[in-house]
């Protein structure tokens, strides 16, 4: 059967060159295929388009970008910065000053840290950029491992700078790469969103020949760029509104969208990134006689869209997240032949596939078939051995004398303490958020109120919230689950390593409520006895349960920063 | 030439070794591949799948259609089941019978058993006890991927030369546990079909 495959290997390769990757590419480029995560594509063509520095914080799907260029030779020989951020806004920041200084910088994150980061990433289009910037968010449609699915989309529009939204492997190497030329020539950061189906699957990647070197260390030209007091802001402002009739053009004129015709007029489809490729899946031995418009560059190419609406009867919008370009297309006053997840034709919520586009062709539903009735849920669960669990126990026999329900958790492996057996948690929202929704919950009566927060995700956000509950003098017991490292996302730095207690003490929580202890089962007594002590206590009381990761066992240098800093 | 590939189990048990040894061998022959994994949350003992798709034409979809899947590999009975809607009408069904008990209501071998013989074509093998007596009894998902190379189209030698690839940082010593594990799993369903 195999060489079978090998006779077939001139037609192959003409396939290739004319349609294995939607952009024709290989014209322009030509050199070696890699495996790569849709992850670390993006990382490398971070690298090859001569970034100065990569900007992160861990989050679930786009850890992988960090961790391809923290990794890569390249990245070490070039001196590309590649610190774990302590949150995604400090991440923006920092892309920021880099841009300042005039050198490229990539910023990647999870949907939902782009709400933390959303001040510095809207006001840094009115900045303008000097180096290139571009904004890496990788959405969660279904949820795989995130509390919503928001679609980054709306971001971009909102800041009104472009979106690049690549449907595979190949073609986002090849857009980030675009895209810090695009950053650089339209004085603007470009928002590439990817999803989580993009990001963890891998595809073979051809690279370009010779990486673009980094920029020299130069000035704005305008000294007054990012200076955005109001009078500057105006006119900066003023100029990125009369920039976006340019943007509208660059979409039109980009190699990301195309438009294919069709003779058969009865319906046109609109497919934004991934969701082309569910499209296209159900048409790989039948011809497509119906014009399609690939999205793959915002805003919208608007001469595209005008021309597939003013020519066919129906329109179907495929894409993957929120209905973004749908609901601009049907607008307000409801466009009835505009069909989508808003009409019900595709699900209002949720991950597309090839079925539900398929079904949706036709005008039907797509309905799965039921799992056997054998097959039983089997969910995420704490490691054996973690110190999370031990941490767990002991608060759950010291609230006894409390009552349930005054447990307010956080982000991270912590947060599977909501499941049994230990039941042990009543909420989870946002990074950062334990601390002061117990403190709000104390505020109203509730007390003692608990926060449960790792040391990730205290530095992440949860120091703010603290010296509220500080000022506050707030009847709450701060748990930090301390186990050097962000667990989660696949145990990255933690930036809280070796800072927590003088950072509480800082804040001005009392040393004698500052309380670290070895969360292991023989200890179990001795912390109900702590955790009872601190739970009396009339105001803001920190203890520490403080073991290292099981998973980061086998990690020297952590190893080596743990007794050099004379944790454990 | 086209294989999709569904190869399931639990965090932790190696599916993405064996999707990436595949996958090298399927890039090795310039083969199109897309290869969709499971990261994050799912990882921590839970259920974990990826979807691997090989062709010698343009590979669209990362997801493998419902009803389109050519085999299901599992490296545990359960979770082979769990995706028997991805399975073709001829696609195969290749388990390792060792369940990986990590919940309250695990059901009972028999019955699971019973229930994967159900599907039209199906083969169990246990690949803990293959890999121990081949000599290295952490290599049951390679012994698995060996079982199930039968269905795979792409020739024995070059999954061998992939696995070498993939273990080689480890030393021989390894790539040969490997690589027997390998043909251990081979041998055993060459008997079957």
């Amino acid at each position: 059967m195999f060489n079978g495959v090998k006779l077939k290997k001139n037609k192959y390769n003409k396939l290739f060159k004319c349609c294995i990757f939607s952009l024709d590419y290989t014209k322009l480029y030509k050199s070696m295929k890699k495996l790569l995560l849709g992850d670390e594509a993006i990382a490398q063509a971070g690298i090859d388009a001569g970034i100065s520095g990569m900007y992160a914080y861990p989050g679930t799907p786009s850890t992988e970008i960090m961790e391809y260029i923290r990794a890569s030779k390249t990245a070490k020989e070039e001196n590309i910065h590649m610190t774990w951020s302590t949150n995604e806004k400090t991440s923006m920041e920092g892309a920021l000053g880099m841009s300042y200084a005039g050198k490229r910088a990539m910023v990647a994150m999870k949907h939902v840290g782009l709400n933390v980061a959303a001040d510095a990433f809207v006001n840094s289009a009115i900045t303008g950029v000097n180096g290139g910037i571009v904004v890496v968010v990788a959405d969660d449609p279904s949820m795989h491992s995130s509390q919503n699915e928001q679609d980054s989309r709306y971001y971009g529009k909102f800041a009104q700078i472009p979106i690049l939204e690549p449907s595979n492997q190949q073609e986002a190497y090849h857009a980030i790469i675009n895209a810090f030329d695009l950053s650089e020539k339209l004085n603007v950061p470009i928002l590439v969103r990817i999803t989580t189906r993009l990001a963890h699957s891998r595809s073979g990647v051809e690279l370009i020949d010779t990486k673009r070197e980094q920029n020299k260390l130069e000035l704005p030209k305008n000294p007054n760029q990012f200076i955005l007091l109001p009078s500057i802001a105006r006119v900066q402002y003023r100029a990125l509104l009369d920039n976006y009739p340019t943007f509208i053009k660059e979409s039109e004129e980009s190699i990301l969208n195309k438009y294919t015709d069709g003779s058969n007029k009865k319906l046109g489809v609109v497919a934004c990134g991934i969701a082309y490729n569910y499209l296209m899946e159900n048409f790989i031995d039948k011809d497509i006689d119906f014009p399609i418009l690939k999205v793959s560059q915002y805003p919208l190419p608007k001469k595209y869209i005008a021309k597939i609406v003013a020519e066919c009867d129906a329109i179907l919008v495929v894409e993957d997240g929120y209905p973004f370009v749908e609901e601009q297309i049907k607008g307000f006053l409801d466009n009835d032949k505009v069909h989508g997840r808003l009409d019900g034709f595709l699900p209002r919520d949720g991950e597309l596939n090839p079925n539900i586009v398929a079904a949706a062709l036709k005008g039907e539903k797509f309905e799965k078939t039921a799992d056997p009735e054998i097959v039983q849920p089997r969910m995420p669960s704490m490691c054996v051995g973690c110190g999370h669990i031990d941490a767990y126990n002991a608060l759950n026999e010291a609230l006894e004398q409390y009552g349930k329900g005054r447990v307010f958790s956080d982000i991270g492996c912590y947060t599977l303490g909501a499941y049994e057996p230990f039941t042990a948690i009543n909420t989870c929202v946002d990074m950062g958020a334990s601390i002061t929704m117990a403190k709000g919950a104390a505020d109203a009566g509730l007390t003692p109120a608990i926060a449960v927060i790792g040391d990730s995700t205290f530095t992440h956000s949860g120091i703010t919230s603290l010296i509220d509950a500080v000022v506050d003098k707030s009847k709450i017991m701060v748990l930090i689950s301390d186990n050097f490292t962000t667990g989660m996302t696949g145990q990255q730095d933690s930036n809280a390593l070796g800072r927590i207690e003088k950072i509480c003490e800082g804040i001005g929580v009392h040393p004698d409520h500052i309380r670290v202890f070895v969360p292991i089962a023989k200890n179990h007594d001795e912390m109900v006895k702590i955790m009872n002590e601190e739970l009396a206590y009339d105001g803001v009381s920190v203890i520490i349960p403080r073991r290292q990761c099981v998973r980061t066992l086998k990690d020297l240098e952590l190893n080596a920063q743990i007794k050099e800093l004379g944790l454990a | 030439m086209k294989s999709d590939i569904i190869i399931s189990g639990v965090g932790g048990q190696g599916t993405i070794t064996i999707a990436a040894t595949i996958g090298g061998a399927a890039l090795n022959n310039n083969l199109n591949l897309k290869q969709s994994e499971v990261h994050g949350m799912s990882q921590r003992g839970g259920s974990v799948v990826s979807n691997l798709r090989i062709s010698d034409k343009e590979v669209f979809s990362d997801l493998i259609p419902f009803g389109g899947a050519d085999i299901i590999l599992s490296i545990e009975p359960m979770e082979s089941l769990r995706y028997t809607s991805y399975l073709s009408e001829n696609g195969w069904l290749v388990t390792n019978v060792t369940a990986y008990d990590n919940i309250d209501n695990y059901p009972e071998i028999e019955a699971l058993k019973s229930e994967i013989k159900k599907v039209k074509n199906s083969i169990i093998l246990d690949a803990n006890k293959i890999a121990k007596e081949s000599g290295s009894s952490r290599s049951n998902n390679i012994v698995m991927l060996g079982a199930a190379s039968h269905f795979i189209d792409i020739p024995t030698d070059e999954l061998e030369k992939s696995i070498s690839q993939f273990f080689n940082a480890k030393g021989d010593k390894i790539v040969n546990a490997n690589i027997k594990a390998f043909r251990a799993g081979r041998e055993f369903v060459s008997g079957l079909i």
